[in-house]
């Protein structure tokens, strides 16, 4: 039997699903269950000393957040991966693994609003610090590296810029210094960009974007690339040392290189606790197995969306890395082929006053605060997502005060111009 | 041979042909790798020997202990070596000693020596290095699954539910090229590059 490679929409469609063993349904039941019994306590003891594959406690794993584990870990091209209940949930766990007090992240400056201030503020106060970087200068990684830098984040296409991360050549930076990349993938999605093959160690995702797609159900995931080696430096004394909790057991050698997910699940998910209920986990399963179709649809309306606003009057300026002569448009050419993603920003000639204008004028466009859903989405980042920044940071994270953020979604791109033309000429 | 990536096929005809394996450095204590490790595979239904001098005259999981592979009684299709990469020569050596020899040499997850691979596949034997059989049979067959790892295996037919001592079927339809994990690309890379 030679092995063939099933293309990406088979994966999206099969990965990590099988006929339901007892009862032989097709789609992947909701196992809506807190609890699973156990065959007797030894296999109970086996299961609590992670010797055993199995359930205990859907706060720790559950059988429908396991097949969107694994078809996210198949479409990424992980080891493995770990649901969890939302995307800040998933930063929450990967950094829980890599940070004690007094340790350093570098963190790109164009992040998702939220995920700075996550950065900024709550993540402060476990004594996590953050160094930020410019992805566009790779320059200000390498100076921002200390010895107490235990990690590098970065998005794959930044909210709410839509630029694209030179991830290579951050990468490179992160061997140098020894330390993983994390790159959040949220808005490429694994159908556009696969960071794994551009030395990302760790992807996370929130799974509530264009991989559920469809706007009604949260949640985050934690990819683990298999690529670190934890043990070298004893840097990452949690997956290298022997776990008090486990008997002693040390991660790295008991999971070789899948010990990360593991990690995260049975320390973090464990004892943090921001489980994912089967149900989102089912709801955004049903969204995956569509993800190729939609995302194409996303990307070729955005870019129809960005040539229509370069050409209108009121508009000064459209930052879509998909538009020849964009200065993300090399970068795009070579990381995401297939479309520069759905979300992106441009700026209106009547400056803040025309932002809050036109967003109140849109009768299709939906004002909220989400991205990549099947209904196209406009939000004004200076009076939203990114209030809590001050001026400058609102410049440097791309959500300057003229700057509105779209995210198109799949609807008859005609009908979306229409819309935007009468909100921009009211 | 390749050793830093092995087919799956590779791997699942070890594991559907192999019927007894002789598990050296087991451990009686329950919280060690290779302790889970023997039980896995015995409740997969291998023969499982275990090779411990420092433990004869206990049993794991009521097989003997025995002090060194001469000392098995019967033949032995593969050995899984629970040693640190320093001490794999000896046993192979050893091994290759036995008549009739095994057919398959297997170093745990985190062992590796070229020299002794290369020496048992001189011999006619099948080598694997740096990966742990309870791993490899939960991901072909995709009990491991219910830990969110990607098998990289896919089916369309109805998944068995694992019982004591129930074989479980390896052959699934294997993708990502077969090959196994990006880590072993990424550690080469990684050689290479720095």
């Amino acid at each position: 039997m030679t092995d063939r490679v099933p293309g990406f929409s088979t994966l999206a469609v099969h990965a990590g699903a099988q006929p339901d063993p007892t009862t032989g349904a097709r789609a992947t039941p909701i196992y809506q269950t807190t609890s699973f019994v156990f065959n007797d306590a030894d296999h109970a003891a086996s299961l609590f000393g992670l010797q055993a594959f199995g359930n205990i406690y859907t706060r720790i794993g559950n059988p429908t957040n396991a097949v969107l584990e694994e078809r996210v870990a198949a479409l990424e091209g992980g080891t493995a991966a770990l649901a969890v209940a939302s995307g800040h949930a998933a930063q929450l766990v990967v950094l829980q693994q890599l940070m004690r007090p007094g340790d350093e992240i570098i963190a790109a400056r164009k992040l998702y609003g939220g995920s700075i201030n996550q950065f900024t503020h709550a993540f402060k106060a476990f004594g996590w610090n953050v160094a930020w970087a410019d992805p566009d200068d790779i320059a200000s990684f390498e100076r921002a590296v200390t010895p107490h830098t235990k990690a590098i984040f970065i998005e794959s296409i930044a909210n709410p810029s839509g630029s694209i991360t030179d991830i290579e050549a951050i990468a490179a930076v992160a061997r140098k210094a020894g330390v993983p990349l994390i790159v959040d993938n949220t808005l490429a999605s694994p159908y556009l960009i696969k960071p794994i093959d551009h030395g990302a160690d760790i992807v996370v995702h929130s799974l509530t974007k264009f991989l559920g797609g469809h706007g009604n159900s949260l949640g985050g995931i934690i990819v683990d690339a298999g690529t670190f080696d934890w043990a070298k430096d004893n840097k990452y004394p949690v997956l290298s040392e022997p776990r008090p909790e486990y008997h002693g057991i040390k991660l790295q050698e008991t999971f070789g290189n899948f010990a990360f997910a593991i990690a995260c699940r049975v320390l973090g998910l464990r004892d943090l606790g921001p489980a994912l209920s089967p149900f989102n986990a089912f709801m955004i399963l049903t969204g995956i197995e569509t993800l190729p179709l939609r995302m194409q649809k996303h990307c070729d309306n955005a870019k129809a969306v960005a040539e229509f606003l370069s050409g209108h009057a009121k508009v000064s300026a459209v930052n879509y890395a998909g538009l020849p002569g964009d200065k993300y448009n090399n970068l795009q050419r070579k990381y995401a082929p297939k479309g520069a993603g759905a979300v992106f920003t441009f700026s209106l000639k009547g400056g803040y006053e025309a932002g809050v204008n036109l967003v109140s004028n849109l009768k299709l466009f939906s004002h909220l605060a989400n991205v990549g859903d099947t209904r196209s989405l406009v939000i004004h980042p200076a009076s939203t997502t990114h209030s809590q920044l001050d001026d400058d940071a609102k410049v440097k994270s791309g959500a300057a005060p003229d700057v509105v953020r779209l995210s198109i979604g799949i609807e008859d791109k005609e009908d979306l111009f229409a819309d935007l033309d009468q909100a921009l000429n009211a | 041979m390749n050793h830093d990536a092995y087919d799956d096929d590779y791997i699942r005809s070890i594991l559907n042909g192999v019927k007894s394996i002789a598990m050296v450095g087991a451990s009686p204590v329950n919280v060690r790798p290779s302790y889970f490790a023997f039980k896995y595979l015995a409740q997969r239904g291998y023969d499982m020997i275990p090779v411990n001098p420092g433990h004869v005259g206990k049993a794991l999981m009521g097989k003997p202990f025995v002090a060194s592979l001469a000392d098995i009684d019967r033949p032995i299709d593969m050995i899984d070596i629970f040693r640190n990469s320093s001490h794999i020569m000896p046993v192979v050596e050893e091994a290759l000693r036995l008549s009739p020899p095994p057919k398959v040499i297997w170093m745990q997850l985190g062992a590796r020596d070229d020299a002794a691979a290369e020496k048992a596949e001189a011999a006619g034997l099948k080598v694997v290095m740096n990966r742990c059989p309870k791993i490899e049979y939960g991901r072909l067959s995709s009990e491991i699954s219910w830990m969110g790892v990607n098998s990289r295996t896919l089916s369309s037919k109805r998944a068995p539910v694992p019982t004591q001592g129930m074989r479980l079927s390896l052959n699934r339809t294997s993708f990502g090229g077969g090959q196994t994990a990006a880590s072993d690309r990424a550690a080469k890379n990684r050689t290479e590059t720095t």
